[in-house]
């Protein structure tokens, strides 16, 4: 093993099922079920999914949905808007917990 | 941009393009899967539309073009080629003529044509491939809207994309504004307006080396756009994966996406989708009146295979129902996912 991602598992993801089939089968159910147009549209669950994807940091993820969300007719504005929240969140929930530093400074200072 | 023709490129000869085809595309062949469908060898159902194509003549040299077509092909349907179409059309249960090039327009012919086929039958249906900016290309073309009303054409109209990056980058500099003002040039004479009668669908194909996502999805998305940016309303969008062919099997080979594409569109093979491909029901012309099972089946070169009816002029209904539909590795373009055709999904 030369790196510890291989483009080429993607394509194996599938196979999972291979070690633990029952769960496999269960997870996969899921996830297409989570995927399918309902009150959200397939098309903006593809975005959620493309920004999670760059909050989570899996390449694989990365890769499988840029594609999805190109094939579901998005453009490059609206995927790094997406990318963009998911940034956000992140920024934000680094910053919401300087209160907790900004109250313990407050709390030990004269 | 030239055409490859014009440029010698090696990809402009169907007998490479083929060789590239099959000596590429990873080791399952097209016939195999047809045959696990229970569908090899591939015979027509019925052939109620013929697919003409006038020519390879563009005012576009749009970067995907399977045609290969553009403003330097001079290839051209002649009258007497067209006659010859006219009167296969009158003795056979023809419903559909769908009118392709290149941009058909063009063909000096053109007009002739079009009345020709009305008048020889107030029913059928003429579909006109209009390429939206030839109608603003020259003065000569400005009343295609009314030529095509008066003629009760269903015009559809390819627009990759409903903002300008995407659609210029496939189709050309200044294409997405032009066809904007084209669109609206044709709802203007009531094409794609509600209770008009008058048909304008729109064919999105990817901008790239993916396939196209739900068609009811992407109508919506076009739908909201183009009536909310540009005051712009059509009745159906098709959704049509690129064939690896020509123009697109250059810029796939170029750009090094030829292989994941390939392996895309075989993992994707959907057997409902084969059942229902386009060559089942259609049968093209090419613009010397060469038949073929498709249109890109022309490009390829590969005539039908029943040599006493491959020319309009030898027309033989029976044998061409009967014939087998040549297929090869490009055909995993028709039967990915939800299916293409020239009318949008199959499955
Ligand atoms: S895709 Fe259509 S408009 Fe574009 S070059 Fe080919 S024939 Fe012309
Ligand atoms: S490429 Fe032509 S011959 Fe092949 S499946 Fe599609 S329509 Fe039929």
């Amino acid at each position: 093993m030369k790196t510890y991602y291989h483009t080429e598992d993607l394509k194996n993801f599938g196979k999972i099922g291979e070690f633990q089939q029952p769960l496999a089968a269960k997870f996969f159910d899921y996830y297409g079920e989570v995927f399918k147009e309902g009150a959200l549209t397939a098309r903006e669950k593809s975005l959620i999914a493309l920004a999670v994807a760059h909050a989570v940091q899996c390449p694989y993820c990365i890769d499988a949905y840029t594609v999805d969300t190109m094939e579901k007719g998005c453009d490059e504005e609206q995927m790094m808007e997406a990318v963009h929240v998911a940034a956000a969140i992140r920024a934000g929930a680094s910053l919401v917990h300087s209160t907790q530093m900004m109250s313990k400074v407050k709390d030990l200072s004269m | 941009m030239k055409s490859l023709k014009a440029q010698n490129h090696a990809l402009s000869d169907p007998r490479y393009e083929i060789d590239v085809l099959e000596s590429r595309s990873n080791d399952v062949s097209f016939s195999q899967k047809l045959t696990e469908s229970n569908l090899y060898p591939l015979k027509p159902l019925l052939i109620d539309t013929l697919q003409i194509n006038l020519g390879k003549m563009c005012n576009q040299v749009c970067k995907h073009c399977h045609v290969d077509a553009g403003p330097d092909r001079k290839e051209i349907m002649t009258r007497d080629t067209m006659k010859q179409c006219l009167s296969v059309i009158k003795s056979h249960s023809i419903k559909s003529v769908d009118l392709t090039g290149g941009a058909p327009e063009m063909n000096p012919e053109f007009r002739w044509f079009v009345e020709a086929i009305r008048s020889s039958d107030p029913n059928i249906n003429i579909i006109v491939r209009c390429n939206l900016t030839i109608i603003l290309a020259n003065p000569k073309y400005h009343d295609l809207p009314e030529f095509f009303k008066d003629n009760r054409i269903e015009v559809v109209s390819s627009l990759p994309y409903f903002s300008a990056g995407k659609t210029d980058s496939q189709r050309g500099d200044g294409v997405f504004v032009k066809s904007i003002k084209a669109l609206q040039m044709l709802n203007k004479t009531g094409y794609g307006v509600e209770h008009s009668g008058l048909v304008l669908n729109l064919v999105y194909n990817p901008s790239g080396a993916f396939l196209p996502g739900s068609q009811a999805g992407l109508e919506a998305e076009f739908k909201k756009k183009l009536s909310d940016n540009f005051g712009v309303t059509f009745n159906s969008l098709f959704t049509i994966t690129n064939i690896p062919i020509s123009r697109f099997l250059e810029y796939l080979l170029r750009s090094g996406n030829y292989e994941g594409y390939m392996e895309k569109l075989i993992a994707s093979y959907n057997p409902i989708a084969a059942a229902n491909v386009m060559c089942r029901s259609t049968i093209s012309v090419g613009w010397n009146g060469y038949l073929y099972d498709c249109d890109f089946n022309q490009m390829l070169d590969l005539k039908v295979e029943i040599p006493k009816s491959r020319h309009i002029s030898d027309w033989d209904q029976e044998t061409l129902k009967n014939r087998t539909i040549v297929v090869n590795q490009h055909c995993f373009g028709c039967t990915a996912g939800s299916g293409s055709s020239c009318g949008g999904t199959t499955a």
